[in-house]
């Protein structure tokens, strides 16, 4: 179809659907007069029954645990596809020796950075790791959880890439670690949900006493999941994130596959 | 001026589109997808806004407080992290129809193999 | 009902995912794309969703975008290879 042609029809088709959202929303409650009643009930009852301050994360991980099963699923799969067609792009024959020659290949990045950056930037491995971590445990208190500490974690590996040199940082987090932490991440949630099937009867129903309000360990089984999917996460982004440097600096040309 | 949100998420939506539709690179059009899955988030949210209500953390406000709904933020706040890989997971598929094919523009995609 | 920060936010968030869209070149994109996400994150936050912005500063202004630079720097390699090549 020539390019004309497809405008042609996207005239038509972007207009008619555009024209059916537009008609679908006059249907919705005006901006700010949303009266869900999911959502008001779960705003009453999350605090007295499960002890977590924040909930949004007590609803993630608790009320809607299972669907989260399947997000984390996505998450999973995506980033095991991306590291398939990428190692695949990589050409497995001289991966060994390439990544060898590479390391001594890539000392003079070392020299590019300079002082100042290198040493300001390893001292801002400490408090991103900190910050992951913090962000990751105190989920079920202030806003924050499993998801967003990941991420962060995994941009820790990013500074010492930033800082120092490639080497440095494929030393620091080894492809099979990363892997493992992902996977851990990703079977403990499925596990933990599993232990709500045993002991309580239900598959991810809340087995473990929720606490006190205010409290580090409140809610139950909630920083039990948001360390299973700070793990998965921090692991996944990670993987990606060396992926793709591996392609733009460890490869020259095509992977020789060809 | 209420209807904003709606509408700036129905014009994110169709601007997101209209970029798929008549971009000339697979990078650019990834981008172009993220724009559109942005508008919906937008949706969620404003549909679950609840005028002058709090964000549903009670670690320092009192129980009976007025919350805005904390089922769409859940919704969101997955989407956002997995999105990313999804992102991810298309770029390489982009990085793998460059090397087959010599080229990021969808229309020579195919036509180009050599 | 809404608030004049919610309304700053949603016009620059428009005004800004337009401009996504209308950047072609993917380098410059990367760029627009993550002032966009830092502002996506600003939005959330006037309308009541800080676990959301949280998880949206570190996606939309460091993830996505550096993905996308490295995938752009591994496509011009190639591109500068196969000039060489010619």
């Amino acid at each position: 179809m020539s390019r004309r042609a497809r405008l042609w029809l996207l005239a038509p088709a972007l207009a008619g659907t555009m024209a059916l959202v537009v008609w679908g929303f006059t249907g919705l409650a005006d901006f700010g007069h949303f009266q869900g009643a999911y959502g008001n009930l779960l705003a009453k009852v999350a605090v007295p029954e499960r002890k977590a301050t924040d909930i949004v994360v007590s609803t993630t991980f608790d009320y809607r645990g299972f669907d989260t099963l399947g997000e984390e699923m996505i998450l999973f799969t995506a980033v095991l596809g991306l590291v398939v067609l990428l190692r695949e792009l990589r050409g497995e024959q001289e991966e060994e020796e390439e990544a060898h020659d590479d390391q001594e290949g890539h000392a003079g990045r070392e020299h590019r950075t300079s002082d100042a950056l290198r040493i300001f930037g390893f001292g801002m491995v400490g408090p991103t790791v900190v910050l992951g971590v913090y962000i990751v445990t105190h989920g079920t208190l202030t806003p924050g959880g499993g998801f967003q500490g990941g991420v962060v974690l995994a941009t820790a590996l990013l500074v010492v890439y930033l800082a120092g040199r490639y080497a440095a940082m494929r030393k620091v987090s080894p492809l099979p670690l990363l892997e493992a932490g992902e996977a851990t991440g990703a079977m403990a949630y499925g596990l933990i949900g599993l232990g709500g099937l045993i002991i309580a009867g239900m598959y991810m129903k809340n087995f473990i006493d929720p606490g006190t309000k205010g409290s580090l360990l409140s809610g139950g089984f909630i920083p039990l999941l948001n360390i299973a999917v700070g793990l998965e996460v921090a692991g996944a982004f990670s993987l990606a994130f060396q992926e793709f440097l591996d392609q733009t600096i460890l490869l020259r040309g095509d992977g020789g596959s060809e | 001026m209420s209807f904003l949100p709606y509408a700036v998420a129905a014009w994110l939506f169709g601007v997101g589109i209209y970029g798929v539709a008549t971009s000339r690179n697979l990078i650019h059009l990834v981008v172009c997808l993220t724009v559109v899955q942005s508008g919906t988030y937008i949706l969620l949210l404003a549909i679950g806004y609840v005028g002058a209500g709090k964000a549903p953390i009670f670690a320092d406000i009192p129980l009976n407080s007025k919350v805005v709904d904390p089922v769409v933020q859940t919704l969101t706040l997955t989407d956002v992290v997995v999105e990313a890989t999804v992102v991810a997971l298309l770029l390489a598929l982009a990085m793998q129809a460059e090397k087959r094919f010599g080229t990021l523009d969808p229309d020579e995609l195919g036509v180009m193999r050599s | 009902m809404i608030e004049a920060f919610q309304i700053v936010a949603l016009v620059l968030v428009a005004a800004s995912g337009t401009a996504v869209v209308l950047v072609r070149d993917p380098l410059r994109q990367a760029v627009v794309v993550s002032f966009y996400g830092s502002l996506l994150a600003g939005l959330f936050f006037a309308f009541q969703a800080p676990d959301v912005a949280l998880s949206q500063i570190v996606i939309g202004s460091v993830g996505v975008p550096l993905m996308l630079l490295m995938a752009i720097a591994k496509v011009r390699k190639r591109e500068l290879e196969r000039e060489r090549d010619e």
